[in-house]
């Protein structure tokens, strides 16, 4: 295997592994406060076309990015609707927002499909100017890319360095507790949520805007999901989602390459890869340890009297 | 005075709740119906007009009528399917792959015994759906069984698998050719059988036996009885002796069963060739509708058909008045959101 | 022992509760309390199970609003809506149930109640002031530990620490020992002494009359909701207050110790060498070698958290022994299943009904089929046999001179009627070995009677029981044969007549561990 597809696996593994990460991150924030996100690939998706609308209607991709912040934050703002007033159970919530975010993102983004955007600039990534341009067009990425590590330690410190995240993870290990200190516990949820839909709206930015520069009819495949699993991968841990995110894009361009390379195997089951590395990794690692998972994730918060 | 209370007053407030369960939903559906009539008010369409085709077209008709009961019939085994494993707890929201799984182990008896009778086929083939199904969701029952991964992520990851094994299998096992997606039609003898000149199948009276079964067993059977303790209580179940891991993997491996019967019976009675995705959702609409229900039978079948009628009179909308698809979603998404919006409606009987 | 700043100076008490009223469906819980602290005092409120103890304390710290009555803070009226508002009068409560988050650190747990608390946390800023406080009043733990890793003493002092920190003069303790060992009980009362002696107010909660001699200033007892009176302590005495507490005669449970005769024993269970591997915060087992006979009462005393959960469990077959083999009837059990092991005759009532034992949503009736499902099962199991289930049930409720309602759910029953309801349940069948596990934990007197006979009756009927408690009265009440649980181990082992409470009291806290010969 030559140094170039090598080089070649890690750019695709970076450039696809951005709004993979940055999704996670945000379900992180989501889930340390206690809900769960199972309509993250609808939240994705609304975003992934407002971004898109706006950034060809203005001719802009960042006012294209921030559109797409700010929606993935006001999707969630559903779910925390439905799942904080009204006490509905998280996971069917997440599912209808999941349809919500099929049957929405197509009504916005049809007149945009295939739609040429205004690419966000390309930045060469420090010191390695003097390689040669195979090389560089292999490693320049995009400010959403260089920002993503940073927002990595941003959902780090916010948790666990900020008053504002200690009431949260408090809210998720037990909201009972966290209203006893005097805070409230379903405002907080909300906080969660759009800051968590924020993050998620970055990751759709990029997939649309940076990566694939256009809109599709369900462009996301399926990585609200994936997002959802590495959580707990991470063990709710920002910085362990860096590699997680980093390993599952890995897999999948690795097997892309595979496949280019004549690999005769089917693209199908090399497809399946990831999932089952993902799974694999799950199993050993154990998805369920009591210790790891906020202690009060997924459940009802039904207040005192 | 120490009798058993007696069955008559039993169904007597049976009587008088079955009236407030459907005033309920029949509200829900109104308040539904509004929101969504202002979206195409919106969009430039007449809303009154709309309805009333839709309404007529599907309900109004026997052809309609006939339509809206095909659709539902996978979503009635799908929501079971999701149903009795969350009895002991379990969130089984691995339809979408246990339905592939299960269909593709239908499509092999077909495409393998082309000549075999109707009377052996189609019962081999839903044995297989059935095993097909309980496999794919053994790893899940088992890995939560002894405490490993929840099956909530596990199903999850397996249904992203099933597709594309799905797809090796058409392309690459029964060599499709590239410029279809599917299987070449199954014979007769491996259609389930339709009934009056319509496209409703035998997989409606299966749904059907089904759910009955279902029901009998968690009101009346002693494995109902030790279900209903572990989802109620599972540490005090097994302290009791009831066999909590053995209940897990099996009532798992059930739940997937039923889910890979759904597969047979949709490229069996519906489809009639294994078809790259067909599934859309299908899992995972069973799942919404299922907890929308609370689990309870005859709420299974009266969200089945509300979805159904929904979506079997959107796509006639979509022909005849050039709305978009999605559309449909976001009506699907508005009705949802409006159930899970009033939780006195229907908390009851959820456990 | 500092004076404390009582009427005679003029000072209003810190805190003031006048003729406070709270009435709950079917019962007044406080009748015109009346109740004053001062600064620099300890005061103990004292009264049976019931007898209004709690609820006065949740209305002072707002978790409650008083039906009619006054509240008072330095003389001045206040009105207090919720724990926050007791929060701002500076007053701070730990209950019995600790409100710590346990995958927090002792630090994080800490600052959530701090006040003023900076936007961005200064973690070393934190840990400093916890160390000065914990130094000033030895209440020594490290701020970087996870809660989920301390002993349960240690805990308390978190809690304690918390509400120092937090700025509270008032401290209010309810049944703060409880889950201590007697030596821990007498670091704690050191703790409070210095604590009193700078100015604090502690209102101690407690059944505990031997605690309350030692310690408090100012004692006030309840009783069915009313004030029975208020005396200092050295007007106090234990007669004085028993009959203060109970108003008669407590009522007396005849035990006939049985004579332990070697011929006639037959082991009904054996622990040969068992060991467990334990998870997360519980303890495992190391070593035990233990034996349960036909007509004698096991008890086994030890502080909570010290394996008594896990020995329960490893019994009934929850818990696999990593080590050791265990003997049911005379035959090998190590791997039998939870239900082959009660299917040979063993009952087992755990510590805490509602959680471990009864399906709350689930009928009383279908509660108590929930052991012996396979006896009632008709037809291969397509159905259930209510009617059989009910006539057992009647029989049992008969023997004992229990009664409850069948029909209602579980979780409607009161703690008693609950606990009732398993052991019914678990006696129905005359069974052989009985494992007990704090059978009279939050039981009102008559309960406690009525569950302590029924295990005499069992014994005398030539059943073996294992009776696990922190009772230590009790144990050695009850007892034919004593052994003391300690870090997973056995540590001691005797008759009650060859010891004393505060030997058993030592070994339970691992003071000093016996060579244990043979039990």
């Amino acid at each position: 295997m030559s140094l170039l597809s090598i080089a070649g696996v890690l750019s695709s593994a970076i450039f696809s592994g951005t709004s993979l990460l940055y999704t996670t991150l945000g379900e992180v924030i989501d889930e340390r406060a206690g809900i769960v996100n199972l309509g993250l690939e609808g939240v994705l998706l609304v975003s992934a076309s407002t971004g898109v609308a706006v950034a060809v209607v203005t001719a802009n991709p960042y006012w294209g990015v921030l559109a797409a912040a700010l929606v993935g934050g006001t999707m969630n703002m559903v779910l925390g609707y439905l799942v904080i007033h009204r006490q509905a159970n998280q996971l069917a919530s997440g599912l209808a927002l999941m349809f919500f975010g099929f049957g929405l993102s197509a009504l916005i983004g049809r007149p945009y499909v295939g739609a040429k955007i205004h690419a966000l600039p390309r930045i060469l990534l420090p010191g390695l100017s003097g390689l040669p341009r195979l090389y560089t067009s292999l490693f320049s990425f995009d400010p959403l890319i260089y920002l993503v590590l940073p927002a990595a330690v941003l959902a780090w410190w916010l948790l666990f360095r900020t008053r504002w995240g200690l009431g949260l993870r408090a809210v998720g290990e037990n909201a009972d507790i966290a209203y006893a200190s005097g805070r409230n516990p379903r405002l907080i949820r909300y906080q969660a949520l759009f800051v968590g839909g924020l993050f998620a709206g970055l990751g759709a930015a990029h997939l649309a805007i940076a990566y694939a520069m256009t809109w599709t009819e369900y462009m996301t495949g399926g990585r609200g999901f994936i997002a959802v699993a590495l959580v707990i991968f991470s063990k709710w841990h920002p910085l362990r989602a860096v590699v997680g995110a980093l390993l599952f894009s890995g897999a999948v361009a690795f097997q892309l390459l595979l496949q280019s390379s004549g690999v005769q195997v089917s693209p199908f089951l090399l497809d399946t890869i990831p999932y089952l590395v993902t799974l694999l990794v799950l199993m050993i690692w154990g998805g369920t340890r009591k210790q790891s998972a906020p202690a009060s994730l997924g459940r009802v918060y039904h207040g005192t009297e | 005075m120490s009798r058993i209370p007696d069955q008559g007053i039993l169904s007597r407030a049976l009587g008088s709740k079955a009236w407030r369960t459907a005033a309920r939903y029949l509200s829900m559906i109104l308040l539904a119906l509004l929101l969504f009539g202002a979206i195409l008010l919106i969009s430039g369409k007449d809303p009154l007009q709309s309805y009333r085709e839709m309404f007529s077209s599907t309900l109004g008709s026997a052809y309609g009528l006939s339509e809206v009961l095909v659709a539902m019939i996978p979503m009635l085994i799908t929501a079971l399917a999701v149903a009795l494993p969350s009895r002991v707890g379990l969130i089984n929201v691995g339809g979408e792959g246990q339905l592939y799984i299960g269909a593709a182990f239908a499509t092999w008896a077909a495409l393998t015994f082309p000549d075999w009778p109707a009377w052996v086929l189609l019962p081999v083939m839903a044995l297989l759906g059935i095993i097909g199904g309980a496999l794919w969701a053994f790893l899940p029952g088992y890995l939560r069984a002894i405490g490993l991964v929840n099956e909530t992520i596990t199903t999850l990851l397996l249904n992203s698998v099933a597709p594309k094994l799905i797809g090796f299998l058409i392309f690459g096992f029964w060599h499709a050719a590239m410029d279809t997606d599917k299987t070449p039609n199954f014979v007769p003898a491996g259609r389930l059988p339709t009934f009056w000149g319509t496209r409703v199948h035998l997989g409606l009276i299966i749904a059907l036996v089904l759910l009955l079964l279902y029901w009998i067993v968690m009101k009346y059977t002693r494995w109902g009885l030790e279900m209903r303790a572990i989802g109620g209580n599972p540490q005090a179940a097994k302290r009791n002796g009831i066999p909590l891991e053995t209940y897990l993997v099996t009532i798992m491996c059930a739940g997937g069963a039923i889910g890979g019967l759904a597969g047979m019976a949709q490229v069996s009675g519906f489809y009639g060739v294994l078809l790259l995705n067909f599934s859309m959702g299908l899992g995972f609409m069973g799942f919404l509708i299922c907890w929308l229900a609370g689990g309870d039978p005859v709420g299974i079948v009266l969200m089945s058909f509300v979805v159904s009628v929904i979506m079997t009179g959107g796509n006639l909308l979509q022909l005849t008045r050039d709305l978009p698809y999605a559309a449909i979603n976001i009506l699907l998404a508005l009705t949802l959101f409006v159930v899970l919006a009033r939780p006195t409606l229907l908390r009851g009987e959820k456990t | 022992m500092a004076q404390h700043i009582g009427p005679q100076t003029g000072h209003p008490p810190l805190i003031a509760m006048h003729a406070i009223t709270k009435a709950f469906p079917g019962v007044l819980a406080n009748d015109r309390v009346d109740l004053d602290v001062y600064s620099a005092e300890i005061h103990a409120l004292l009264g049976e199970n019931g007898a209004g103890k709690s609820t006065l304390m949740k209305i002072l710290y707002g978790f409650y609003r008083a039906d009619s009555g006054a509240i008072l803070h330095n003389g001045r009226p206040i009105t207090i809506q919720s724990p926050h508002d007791a929060r701002a009068v500076h007053m701070g409560m730990v209950f019995q149930d600790f409100t710590l988050i346990p995958a927090f650190t002792v630090a994080e747990n800490m600052a959530l109640f701090l006040p003023d608390l900076g936007a961005v946390l200064d973690i070393s800023g934190i840990n400093h002031r916890i160390h000065d406080l914990s130094a000033r009043y030895d209440l020594r733990v490290n701020p970087r530990a996870m809660v989920s890793q301390l002993s349960v003493g240690e805990q308390q002092k978190v809690e304690i620490l918390k509400l120092l920190l937090a700025d509270a003069r008032l401290l209010i303790l309810d049944e703060p020992t409880r889950v201590l060992a007697p030596h821990e009980v007498q670091a704690l009362f050191q703790v409070l002494d210095r604590l009193r002696g700078d100015g604090y107010a502690i209102i101690l909660i407690t059944h505990k009359l031997k605690e309350v001699l030692e310690c408090a200033d100012r004692i006030t007892v309840l009783r069915g909701g009313r004030v029975a009176g208020t005396l200092p302590r050295a007007e106090a005495s234990e007669p004085q207050l028993v009959a203060m507490m109970f108003g008669k005669e407590s009522p007396e449970l005849q035990v006939t110790r049985q004579e332990v005769h070697e011929e006639r024993m037959t082991p009904l269970l054996e622990l040969l060498g068992v060991e467990t591997r334990s998870q997360g915060a519980q303890t495992s087992l190391k070593a035990i070698d233990l034996k349960v006979c036909s007509g004698e009462i096991v008890g086994v005393a030890g502080v909570s958290g010290n394996g008594q959960k896990e020995l329960g469990d490893v019994f009934l077959g929850m818990v696999k022994c990593t080590r050791g083999r265990k003997l049911l009837f005379g035959r090998d059990a190590t791997n039998l299943s939870v239900r082959e092991v009660r299917r040979s005759g063993v009952g087992f009532i755990p510590e805490n009904p509602l959680t471990m034992a009864t399906v709350p949503f689930m009928t009383v009736l279908e509660n108590m089929a929930l052991t012996q499902t396979w006896r009632y099962a008709r037809l291969g199991g397509l159905r259930m046999d209510l009617q059989a289930i009910k006539l057992d049930i009647e029989e049992g409720l008969k023997k004992f001179g229990f009664s409850f309602s069948l029909y209602v759910p579980a979780k409607s029953l009161s703690g008693g009627n609950l606990q009732r309801m398993v052991i019914i349940r678990e006696m129905m069948h005359n069974p052989r070995l009985i494992i007990a596990s704090y059978l009279t934990r939050g039981l009102d007197v008559q309960s406690t009677i009525a569950a302590r006979q029924s295990l005499i009756q069992a014994r005398d009927g030539g059943a073996g029981v294992l009776l696990i408690s922190e009772d230590l009265e009790e144990l050695f009440l009850l007892s034919d044969r004593l052994i003391v649980l300690c870090g997973g181990r056995i540590v001691g082992s005797f008759t009650p007549n060859e010891t004393s409470i505060n030997r058993v009291g030592q070994l339970m806290t691992g003071a000093e561990a016996l060579h244990v010969t043979n039990p």
